[in-house]
């Protein structure tokens, strides 16, 4: 079975994360990035799916050059080998341009026929959690998003995936697109000899051109939403920190009751 | 005035308390329609017209119930070429968003998620966001199609506007593509009694720091009457059940009153709370990074704290 995972390259949470003044999007180039810890497990997957029925695992990223640590990572993991989609005018993209660039590189990676697609079910930095459903749209392939056990027998996937309101079991057949939340498993560390290993992996990078999408379609200029301003939330006002001397609870049930909580 | 559409978040017709909110923000841009899809739009009715849905349409397939967000966004995608609304308003949970992604790419149209608030900015749909964290206030216009905006839940107050309500029954046929993940098994969630957490105006949560117990976190949330939640720590050990944890691959929570114990307030968690409008925590650990969010902290037990707390409260409560 041949699997494609998409990864994200986002900016490091644990940093100060902030946006371009010049153009109102997310600012990429001058905060750490790394790959998306939420798209690891969705790495982690798609290797032991491809241990367990003999298959080949491609990553993909869509994302300027530094992205390309991000397929580092996931090599580093195992993955057999990296699609790059790299090009400046894929800039300032919004989740439908980016669903349209990785529709058109899974199609190409995959000879128009791909088997499975694997996702994270939300991006750390976007946390739309949009995107697999906007890639299923466009592929016309079924949909088994925020899945939190999977497995795939006789062509079939079946997945469990919690709600708000309800527990369900969703069944599809292949192909398939798949997005994982962070119970379905425990990530692995790249080993040393992994680590050795990625450098002879091969990755291929496209420009949007060799998609045959219109570079026109995409980047800040195509997108069909516009960040009109952005604002630092001013800190927070410094709250009131007691220590529990005996009396803690009792503080805390007054603080509550002249906010008129109760 | 132009129509602006409402996608009615329900369970068999029971309303979830997002779809009033809903109605009251679209009132803002237009005149609401409801769009009711699946069974006990009559039940529904009474409550839509409340907040001022002035059409109910209404779209009864079976399809919409048995697989999962595909024909949902194709009849969405119909009633909005039918109609050509002002904007599509839905709630902002994972599959609202996700009905929302599919309806803006059939219909060409921008869609924003996660939103807190919606307002008409000379004649044009403004989206407030709360991003990275809660640490930057994002302002954002759809400049293509409909505007398609996911609000989460507890976005504004709620208000009666009484409307019609007209209830429209509308056909539309489900391809045969829509119909590929099917839902062959749904568990609904174990009643607590308690109100649900993403819709609660009070949610207490515990973490690692319970060891375990949650009785006093439980205790002090019904004194409160408040949602109960829960840090993947405590979700990853078993503690409470995964469909409680707060936070970025859990829910997303903006209530008036967030109560952290025994919780540090790893960036993860913070993701999941940051929008509470008050925010106290209980942990013994003073240096813990929690405390830098909150309106109140108290450095101690929670096992001595809440307790106290929780009578406190019952007592003033009389
Ligand atoms: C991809 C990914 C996604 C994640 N998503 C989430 C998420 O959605 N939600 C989430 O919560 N986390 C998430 N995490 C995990 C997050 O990074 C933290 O590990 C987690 O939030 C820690 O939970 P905690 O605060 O309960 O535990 P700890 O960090 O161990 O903190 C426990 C706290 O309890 C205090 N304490 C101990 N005993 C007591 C006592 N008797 N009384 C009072 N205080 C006490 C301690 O001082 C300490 O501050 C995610 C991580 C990853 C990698
Ligand atoms: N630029 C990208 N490159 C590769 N995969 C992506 C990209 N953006 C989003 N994804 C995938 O879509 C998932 C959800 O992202 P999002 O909808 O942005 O929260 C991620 O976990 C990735 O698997």
């Amino acid at each position: 079975m041949n699997i494609v995972v998409c990864v994200k390259y986002v900016p490091d949470a644990q940093s100060d994360r902030t946006f371009n003044a010049e153009d109102n999007t997310t600012d990429r180039a001058n905060v750490d990035g790394l790959l998306s810890e939420i798209d690891e497990y969705a790495v982690e997957e798609a290797l032991r799916l491809a241990e367990a029925h003999e298959g080949e695992v491609t990553v993909l990223t869509v994302g300027p050059e530094r992205a390309a640590d991000a397929l580092k990572k996931a090599l580093q993991m195992g993955a057999d080998k990296g699609v790059h989609v790299c090009d400046d005018a894929i800039h300032g993209s919004d989740a439908a341009a980016t669903s349209l660039v990785l529709a058109g590189a899974i199609t190409k990676a995959t000879g128009g026929s791909p088997e499975l697609v694997l996702m994270g079910m939300s991006s750390t930095d976007g946390v739309m959690g949009v995107v697999p459903a906007m890639v299923a749209e466009r592929l016309g392939v079924p949909q088994v998003t925020f899945a939190s056990e999977l497995t795939i027998e006789g062509g079939r996937v079946r997945a469990r995936r919690d709600g708000d309101t309800a527990s369900d079991t969703i069944e599809a057949s292949l192909p398939a697109l798949v997005s994982v939340t962070d119970q379905i498993n425990e990530p692995r560390y790249p080993s040393f000899k992994g680590i050795m290993a990625a450098k002879k992996k091969p990755v291929e990078t496209w420009s949007v051109a060799d998609l045959g999408i219109d570079p026109a379609q995409v980047g800040l200029a195509a997108a069909w939403t516009k960040v009109t301003a952005f604002a630092k939330r001013p800190p927070r006002q410094a709250g009131t920190i007691i220590t529990d001397e005996g009396d803690g609870g009792r503080k805390l049930a007054e603080f509550l009751s002249a906010g008129k909580f109760l | 005035m132009a129509e602006v559409l409402v996608l009615v978040d329900h369970v068999g017709g029971k309303l979830r308390k997002s779809t009033a909110e809903l109605l009251t923000l679209a009132r803002r841009l237009g005149e609401p329609s409801a769009v009711h899809i699946g069974p006990g739009a009559e039940t529904a009715q009474v409550t839509l017209a409340k907040y001022g849905a002035h059409k109910v349409y209404v779209v009864e397939d079976a399809a919409a119930e048995e697989y999962l967000v595909a024909p949902q966004a194709e009849i969405l995608a119909a009633l909005v070429e039918r109609t050509s609304p002002a904007a599509l308003l839905l709630t902002s949970t994972s599959v609202g968003k996700e009905i929302a992604a599919r309806v803006a790419v059939k219909t060409g149209s921008g869609v924003i998620t996660d939103a807190v608030d919606v307002n008409a900015v000379d004649g044009a749909v403004s989206t407030t966001q709360s991003v990275f964290a809660g640490s930057y206030t994002v302002t954002a216009t759809v400049t293509q199609g409909t505007p398609i905006v996911a609000l989460k839940p507890n976005s504004a107050p709620i208000a009666a506007s009484p409307a019609a309500g007209v209830i429209e029954r509308v056909e539309v046929a489900i391809s045969e593509a829509a119909k590929s993940a099917r839902i062959v098994a749904s568990e609904p969630k174990k009643a607590t009694g308690r109100p649900e957490l993403t819709e609660a105006a009070i949610v207490v949560s515990g973490g690692r720091g319970t060891g375990g117990d949650f009785s006093p976190v439980e205790a002090f949330a019904d004194s409160l009457g408040a949602a109960v939640g829960a840090s993947r720590a405590a979700v990853d050990a078993g503690w409470y059940p995964h469909s409680n944890q707060v936070g970025q691959t859990g829910k997303q929570v903006s209530p008036q009153l967030y109560v952290a114990c025994g919780i540090s307030g790893a960036i993860q968690h913070r993701a999941g709370m940051q929008t509470s409008k008050t925010i106290v925590a209980v942990n013994k650990d003073e240096e813990a990074p929690i405390f830098e969010l909150v309106d109140f902290g108290v450095v101690g037990d929670l096992f001595n704290v809440l307790p106290q707390a929780t009578e406190a409260v019952k007592a003033a409560k009389g």
